[in-house]
């Protein structure tokens, strides 16, 4: 039964608390550190700010290389609630946008905006809150969310989202715990901004309307406990609460064990039992966003540890690099054998891959130990103690997952609740053996986090195949049924041989022209010509001639061309193309057209192909992302084939213009293939020549081909371009839109001949080498 | 007479014990029936279904059936020594090594179109075991980046090669905490 | 710069394996002292003995099983196993007594399981089983404490004793076993079973001479070792080098089962002290049933494993065949811990229940 409301606030107003179980008690050695008052880090010429910084998904990026911004200028933006915008720091000019070392254990590269800062530290124009009492919650979220706040604390959860419950909050937390060791900037904070701190709890106590708000501090901070009783002083619902000094008071899990005795149910959130949690720096930061609109750009970072001569709390920018930190901070390099420095705490901290990583928003604390402080581990057998269950808080038997985890049991280390250890480190703390237990559970984690999507995949994967098997199948059957059919069909008409000729040609004709593109859809490079000129060519003539009509009835019935009316015929279709651009659903109506008419060979599913592509749609964005051009490319491409499909091209308009474009384009790009095939062709016949020719002789003769290969590309790939030419004549408006046509032709060209020398290259070397080495030994 | 009537009654008696028994058992059988998976589906949910055919089968289903029908279970080199080491235990048998007539065990790949050089001849869509790649006849083409399973089937049919399989990228996600494994490097 | 990498947690606590082993053997110490004062050097010729055949052990096997045996060496805990023998068998057993059981303690039970961590007895123990069962006679050879013995022995007497079966003057064991009176001497629980058995009852048996006290019922030498042995576990304890979890749930079992026994014929059956300070029970209860690698590893589990081990030892003691049973105890309960371990599983934060008493659903 959950401890109600009434006995919890009873419990702390006569000074006791709960508590959980577990726990440790290692040195806190904060005195290294939280001596001085907060300095403030010089600005480094350089800074890597991490696009994502927080749980949840990146932003989209709304800056571009080479840009001059200012300080506090948003960096990204996205309509997705999970997405949490990134800030410049300070003023300068973006000089990349690249993948930078990560902040993260791994340091694998994310994705991340380089700022050449020029020093000059100019800010943006700010847009401040003064009553915010006044405004809707909503935009007061938006404001948070638009300032770039995540939670400080630890994991980096956007602030917005907790904020934004609809649920009924009882408690308030506000986290000023700091129970790891070393780590001192909540506790400089909340000394020397004990004032701001309470002005951002005013605005989560105005935002989310907790029944009681509880300061928690742990006992060995008693200046910043009496720096924030005396800024609360005058609001009741404010209660500073001094927890015990005990590692980890301060998980979020675990400090609302302590003030209300109540349990985040396992994969729930605080706020299932009536409590949201803040950190205090993230009340000093929503404080900032609200009071004078200056976005989340910079933290307070310890810096500490025996390594560093100058350990102090610095206001540090978001994106400074560890490098210029130590720099900084006098970083004494004898002290350490090896290079090492941990981001966070020694508990739950991780030590950085490189000196360039950046600080982020959830950076605490950087810890330069030196070697003597934290001494090697030699990992010994488990003796099965457990000394680590009994100080684990999630109460938990690390023993066990430990067994299984080591002997890759998942299932039974999932038993075992792997997934609610909080990986707070107390067990490997304590443990005699020396075990690095954690890094077993994450380890573990991970795995089982890979198989699960493994898992996914694998079973995705065959419901596509076994959907697409059955779907070859009916396609397969319906094709034997329409031969059937049609064979009846013709059975018939023999027999009644009332039919008059022309009928009978035109229906012949037609069949044959279907067959021709059936097979040139199917085989693009085989046939070049007829496929060029079927692609050109029936979509007109099927308007043109009406004896065809029935031949394709279902593309009729497509596109309601029934009516003899062309101009209404062509509004709908050119409707019809609006639409389907929209979707980009669009990429198969030519298939649409030509589906019903070939019939030899069945390739494409259209029902199929739509799911595929409302599925993909991510993707297809992603690879027209690549570069502009293709982009409108494709757009064009995909409005192209309709509108020319159904009305006849009389009128002048550019769409017209650019299908032909873009059909000369083609045209380019099928002769490439042609004459990359023919140059694979060759290759082969060559390489079988070369088995009993020797490799100089080969060698030319190979050079010469690939020079001839190019001759032709360039041929080819001029050709087209002369008609495009004398086409762009007819219509100077549109030339501008031709030039990167044009140039973008020649640039596939080139790249097809390229890809093909380099192949036969390759092919060379394959064949020559056993040949060289014979002539060597010769 | 008193000794095949003795006869009588004990064939009797067992006849009789016979169907009892009998259509107690067989009302068990259809009362108790338990439902199992068959034992093809079992072995099918443990390969990874990339459906690439190097086990000399046309797809994962089709394999599966054949293991259950006695086939040696090292023939899949994208499951690799996971999903044989599970097949084994399923299958009752000892675990084997790889068979390298059917290739070696290799890192994840994805394939990937160079649609600059894509001339849309819908020859890979027609290979693609999962219907992965998105286009049209003339169009270009491109993979479903999330929905291929590395199989490596598209890539010899394309006429004018511009698919690559490229590895899948780590990301900070799927790191799986190998420590030592990360490469030290330069960033300037 | 290259920087070097590890996961957290970076800090940690300083003890290590060799440090609480160390801790465990100094605790032994003053126990081993007052059994030395009042059984003779016996038990500290026992200890070398032991403890050089498990060094020496421990190193083979870990040579053939290519590990880094100095390394293993360092944690001591081969040591404390041979300590752990040798103080629980007769002082002047024969020296291939201690060494047989030392080896079957490293090498069987032990290494053949996986060596430190995977044994599933508890070494000592399961050694003094097998020895007790093997070599009964020389497994009950206890001398009488040295204020009643008709014979005093010193050291090289003792040496003499283990090596060669007669003390340097020429007595036997047997001889050495009488007491003053000219008496064979056995243990306090010995003797009362042995009464029991010819029919009188528990405090006629009392007043043997090996009882200082008729009304305790509790012998001196026994008891004067037992509460040196208690002060080291209480250390131990303290130490938090293990909980107070094991030793007092054993004690109280035993205590409650002897209570409940005496209450309904105190004639038969001795009462909860006798119990408490005779035998190897307080040595039991710190120092083996509290061994961390076989016994139960969670607080429920290890309050029930001592519980049961107490109730083991009063049933064997009472009605068994043999005088004392710590050691059968450990080692049928042993055997249940892992049973144990799986249905008390602590609740973890957050869940209902422990999962193990749940149906086996898998967790999403």
């Amino acid at each position: 039964m959950q401890t109600s409301y009434e006995q919890i606030v009873h419990k702390i107003d006569s000074d006791e608390l709960w508590d959980f179980p577990g726990g440790i008690y290692p040195p806190e050695r904060k005195e290294i550190s939280n001596l001085q008052p907060i300095a403030t880090l010089p600005i480094p010429e350089k800074l890597y700010v991490t696009v994502k910084q927080h749980k949840g998904v990146e932003g989209n990026l709304i800056v571009e290389v080479g840009q001059q911004v200012l300080k506090g200028q948003a960096l990204s933006k996205s309509a997705n609630p999970f997405a949490v915008p990134i800030h410049a720091p300070t003023s300068g000019k973006i000089s990349a946008i690249r993948k930078h070392v990560s902040p993260h254990p791994s340091g694998i590269p994310e994705l991340s905006i380089e700022i050449e800062t020029d020093g000059q530290d100019t800010w943006t124009e700010l847009s401040p809150t003064l009553d915010y009492q006044n405004q809707p919650k909503i935009d007061l979220l938006t404001k948070i969310c638009d300032a770039g706040i995540s939670g400080m604390g630890g994991a980096g959860f956007p602030s917005h989202i907790k904020l934004s419950t609809s649920k009924k909050v009882e408690f308030l937390i506000i986290n000023g715990v700091e129970c790891e060791p070393y780590i001192t900037s909540d506790d400089r904070l909340m000394r020397e901004h004990a004032w701001q701190i309470r002005q951002g709890i005013d605005v989560l106590t105005h935002m989310v309307q907790p029944q009681q708000v509880f300061i928690a501090i742990e006992k060995n901070k008693p200046e910043a406990i009496e720096a924030l009783q005396i800024a609360c002083r005058e609001n009741p619902l404010y209660q500073v609460v001094e927890i015990p000094t005990k590692y980890p008071s301060g998980g979020e899990k675990q400090l609302i064990q302590i003030l209300t005795n109540r349990e985040v149910p396992a994969q729930g959130l605080p706020i299932d039992v009536g409590v949201i949690s803040h950190n205090v720096g993230t009340c000093f930061a929503v404080a900032d966003a609200i009071f004078s609109g200056k976005p989340l750009i910079q933290r307070v970072t310890t810096v500490t540890g025996e390594a560093v001569s100058k350990p102090a709390n610095y206001w540090t920018l978001i994106g400074t690099p560890i490098k210029h930190i130590l720099n900084e901070c006098g970083y004494q390099a004898s002290s350490q054998k090896q290079a090492r420095a941990i981001i966070g705490g020694p508990m739950m901290g991780f030590t950085v891959t490189d000196e360039l990583v950046p600080i982020i928003k959830t950076s605490n604390c950087v810890l330069v130990p030196a070697d003597s402080e934290m001494a090697e581990l030699n990992e010994q057998a488990c003796i099965r103690c457990g000394a680590c269950a009994d100080v684990c808080p999630a109460g938990l038997l690390p023993q066990q997952l430990f067994w299984h985890a080591k002997a890759k049991e998942l299932d039974k280390a999932q038993e075992y609740n792997l997934f609610d250890c909080i990986e707070c480190g107390a067990c490997a703390y304590v443990c005699p053996s020396e075990i690095p237990l954690v890094h077993y559970y994450r380890v573990a984690k991970a795995d089982i986090r890979n198989e699960l999507d493994e898992k996914q995949q694998a079973d995705k994967a065959r419901e596509r195949f076994e959907k697409r098997a059955a779907r070859l199948k009916a396609e397969q059957a319906a094709r034997d049924e329409k031969h059937r059919l049609a064979a009846e069909a013709r059975k018939q008409a023999m027999e009644s041989k009332g039919n008059n000729a022309k009928d009978k040609i035109a229906a012949a004709l037609a069949r044959a022209k279907a067959k021709k593109q059936g097979l040139a859809a199917a085989d693009s490079n085989l046939d070049t010509k007829s496929e060029i000129n079927s692609q050109k060519t029936p979509p007109i003539e099927s308007n043109d001639e009406p004896t065809q009509k029935h031949e394709i009835v279902d593309a009729a019935t497509e596109k309601p061309s029934a009516s003899s009316n062309q101009r209404v015929q062509a509004a709908i279709a050119r409707a019809k193309a609006k639409k389907a651009a929209v979707a980009t659903k669009s990429n198969q109506t030519p298939e649409i057209t030509t589906e019903q008419e070939k019939s030899s060979s069945g390739s494409l599913n259209i029902e199929n192909q739509d799911e595929n592509i409302v599925e993909s749609k991510p993707i297809v964005h992603e690879a027209t992302k690549v570069s502009d051009v293709p982009r409108t490319v494709v757009q064009q491409d995909t409005k192209k084939p309709e509108q020319e499909s159904v009305s006849p091209s009389h009128e002048e308009n550019s769409d017209n213009q650019i299908s032909q474009n873009i059909a000369e384009q083609k045209q380019a790009k099928v002769a490439a293939a042609v004459a990359k095939a023919k140059a694979k062709r060759e290759a082969q016949k060559k390489a079988k020549a070369s088995e009993i020719q020797i490799t100089k002789p080969l060698a030319k003769e190979k050079s010469l081909a690939n020079e001839k290969t190019l001759a032709q590309v360039e041929q080819l790939a001029e050709d087209p371009n002369n008609q495009q030419e004398s086409s762009s004549k007819q219509n100077i408006e549109h030339s501008a839109i031709e030039d990167p046509l044009v140039t973008k032709k020649r640039r596939i060209a080139v790249a097809v001949a390229k890809a093909k020398a380099k192949r036969q290259a390759e092919k060379t070397v394959e064949n020559s080498a056993p040949k060289e080495n014979k002539e060597d030994k010769s | 007479m008193s000794l095949s009537l003795a006869i009588l009654t004990a064939l009797l008696a067992l006849g009789i014990l016979a169907i009892i028994f009998g259509s107690i058992l067989g009302f068990a059988a259809i009362k108790f029936k338990v439902e199992s998976d068959p034992l093809v589906d079992q072995i099918d949910e443990i390969l990874p279904q990339t459906q690439c055919g190097q086990c000399g089968y046309p797809g994962c289903k089709p394999y599966a059936e054949a293991i259950a029908n006695g086939d040696e279970i090292n023939k899949c080199p994208p499951g690799g020594e996971a999903t044989i080491k599970k097949l084994a235990d399923l299958m009752g048998v000892e675990a084997k090594s790889l068979d390298a007539a059917h290739g070696q065990e290799d890192v994840k790949k994805v394939a990937y179109i160079r649609e600059d050089e894509c001339i849309g001849c819908t020859k890979c869509i027609q290979a693609c075991p999962v219907d992965a790649i998105l286009g049209a006849a003339k169009q270009m083409h491109t993979v479903i980046k999330d929905e291929c399973t590395g199989c490596d089937l598209c890539v010899e049919p394309c006429p004018v090669d511009c698919i690559d399989m490229v590895p899948v990228e780590n990301n900070t996600a799927s790191w799986r905490w190998k420590l030592d494994a990360i490469p030290i490097k330069q960033v300037n | 710069m290259n920087f070097k990498l590890a996961s957290s947690p970076h800090q940690h606590a300083n003890r290590d394996l060799g440090q609480v082993m160390k801790l465990v053997i100094l605790c032994l110490v003053p126990g081993i002292l007052m059994q030395t004062w009042f059984f003779g050097w016996g038990t500290i010729i026992q200890v070398i003995l032991a403890v050089i055949t498990a060094t020496v052990t421990e190193a083979a096997i870990l040579e053939l099983r290519k590990r880094d045996f100095e390394r293993a060496l360092k944690d001591y805990s081969a040591i404390v196993t041979a300590i752990l023998l040798a103080i629980s068998i007769p002082p002047f057993a024969p020296w291939w007594v201690i060494v047989i059981g030392t080896f079957f303690a490293i090498a069987i039970v032990k290494q053949l399981y996986g060596g430190l961590g995977f044994n599933i007895f508890n070494p000592a123990m399961a050694a003094y089983v097998m020895l007790l069962v093997s070599f009964p006679v020389q497994m009950t050879q206890w001398l009488p404490p040295v204020n009643l013995a008709q014979y005093t022995h010193d050291f090289w007497d003792a040496l003499s004793v283990i090596f060669t079966s007669y003390s340097v003057e020429g007595f036997s064991i047997a001889q050495l076993k009488t007491d003053i009176d000219g008496v064979t001497m056995a243990t306090p629980l010995d003797t009362v079973k042995t009464s029991l058995i010819q029919g009188f009852t528990y405090s006629e048996g009392l007043e043997h001479k090996i009882f200082d006290s008729v009304v305790t019922g509790v012998g001196v030498a026994s008891s004067w070792v037992s509460l040196a042995y208690l002060a080291g576990g209480l250390f131990l304890i303290k130490q938090k080098v293990i909980n107070w979890h094991i030793p007092v749930s054993m004690l109280a079992g035993l205590f409650v089962c002897a209570l409940f026994m005496s209450l309904v014929d105190s004639d038969v059956y001795p009462s909860s002290i006798f119990h408490l300070l005779n035998g190897s029970i307080i040595i039991g209860a710190f120092f083996i049933a509290t061994d961390p690698v076989s016994a139960s590893t969670t607080n429920k589990g290890r309050l029930i494993f001592g519980a049961a081990i107490g109730v083991w030892v009063y049933i064997i003691r009472t009605w068994g065949g043999y005088p004392d049973a710590i050691a059968f105890a450990v080692v049928i309960m042993n055997m249940a811990v892992p049973l144990i371990d799986y249905y008390t599983r602590p609740r973890t934060y957050g869940h209902q229940a422990p999962n193990a008493l749940k149906s086996k659903g898998k967790q999403p």
